[in-house]
């Protein structure tokens, strides 16, 4: 499996699988190749797709550091660990300074799986934004 | 030191910024090596586990042989005291007690031989569980180097695309506000729709002579026609 195989393969499907998003996709080269994807109208937010050797993790970057109202984030991050279990199919973490929600998902995943995580995984990114945005400038 | 240990250790040092290595490339190779290692010991072990068996098996089989033969020399033995032949027993005797010192030496290799394919069995099952955490902890520091390097690329894309990096709520807004223009866009479509629907029944009720008509000219030069007369 590799990530220009997923791009291909998300292209084919068809729209009752990709749960009426249109998908745009480029891969970012690097030491460790990238697919982001913008799912059409949420392109500000797009889901960054990466292979390991166990499993594809699927990423939504939410807010930085920077953008947390200092007083309330210890409350923040209790939410966050609230919110995690009743979240379907995403966690949140954190990567360097940035806030995110990730879904971990096995190689022997179809790309029906794969499409349901991304819109999952959008879904879940853009509600909570929402949610947290008390906590954020 | 555990590996988790490791990671939480290096981010509590701050090793989470760009650039800086969570996890030295070095622990991806050692611990490869270790599992190379493991695999081997494994093999190996295996490989002895099946020659020692082989040969508890063939200690089990002598011990057989010799118990048939004791008791086979037995029945001789009382052959040749029947038959009043003391020589003979005692000569058969002493071939008895030599049968049995193999035995006994044969038993002693046979319970040496389980103990040693005991011990290897164990030595297989701890390996096994050692070489199922060398792989976990493998997999934990290339999850964490992937992730590491994927988030450098992403970052290095962005600041190349020269776009600016929103807010979270900025983001949210822009895409809700997307949403609902396309939401307008598909209820004025749905209204011209249906004002365009009005329309085509009026044109049929017209066809049909039915509802309010348009004027024509020749009723229009009626009425004028009618207003002169007057």
């Amino acid at each position: 499996m590799d990530i220009k195989k997923i791009a291909v393969d998300l292209d084919q499907l068809d729209a009752d699988a990709r749960e009426g998003f249109d998908f745009d996709h480029q891969i970012i080269p690097g030491e460790e190749e990238v697919l982001q994807i913008s799912l059409r109208g949420r392109e500000e937010i797009p889901v960054y797709l990466t292979l390991t050797d166990t499993q594809i993790l699927c990423i939504s970057y939410l807010w930085d550091e920077s953008e947390i109202i200092e007083e309330t984030k210890s409350e923040m991050i209790e939410m966050m660990l609230d919110m995690n279990i009743p979240m379907p199919l995403s966690s949140f973490s954190r990567i360097g300074s940035k806030y995110s929600v990730f879904g971990a998902l096995s190689l022997g995943s179809t790309t029906e799986d794969i499409a349901h995580e991304i819109v999952t995984l959008s879904d879940n990114a853009l509600d909570a934004i929402e949610v947290m945005s008390d906590f954020l400038k | 030191m555990s590996l988790l240990k490791k990671i939480f250790t290096a981010i509590r040092g701050g090793a989470t910024e760009a650039g800086e290595a969570i996890v030295d490339a070095n622990s991806i190779r050692i611990l490869e090596q270790e599992i190379r290692d493991a695999e081997n010991h494994i093999n190996k072990a295996k490989q002895d586990l099946t020659s020692v068996m082989a040969k508890e098996m063939q200690a089990e089989r002598e011990i057989e042989g010799f118990k048939k033969q004791a008791i086979d020399y037995e029945g001789f033995a009382i052959e040749a005291l029947n038959k009043g032949d003391e020589a003979l027993a005692t000569e058969i005797a002493e071939k008895i007690a030599g049968i049995e010192a193999e035995l006994a030496l044969h038993e002693e290799s046979k319970t040496s031989f389980s103990a040693h394919a005991n011990r290897l069995r164990e030595l297989v099952k701890k390996t096994e569980r050692q070489l199922a955490e060398y792989k976990r902890q493998l997999t934990m520091v290339k999850t964490t180097d992937s992730v590491q390097k994927a988030t450098s690329a992403i970052s290095d894309s962005f600041s190349n695309s020269n776009s600016k990096m929103m807010s979270a709520t900025e983001s949210l807004e822009r895409i809700k506000k997307k949403q609902r223009d396309f939401d307008d866009k598909l209820k004025a479509a749905e209204t011209l729709e249906n004002e365009n629907s009005d329309t085509s029944l009026e044109t049929k009720m017209k066809s049909a002579g039915i509802g309010p008509q348009n004027a024509s000219a020749s009723s229009v030069l009626d009425r004028i026609r009618a207003k002169k007369g007057a």
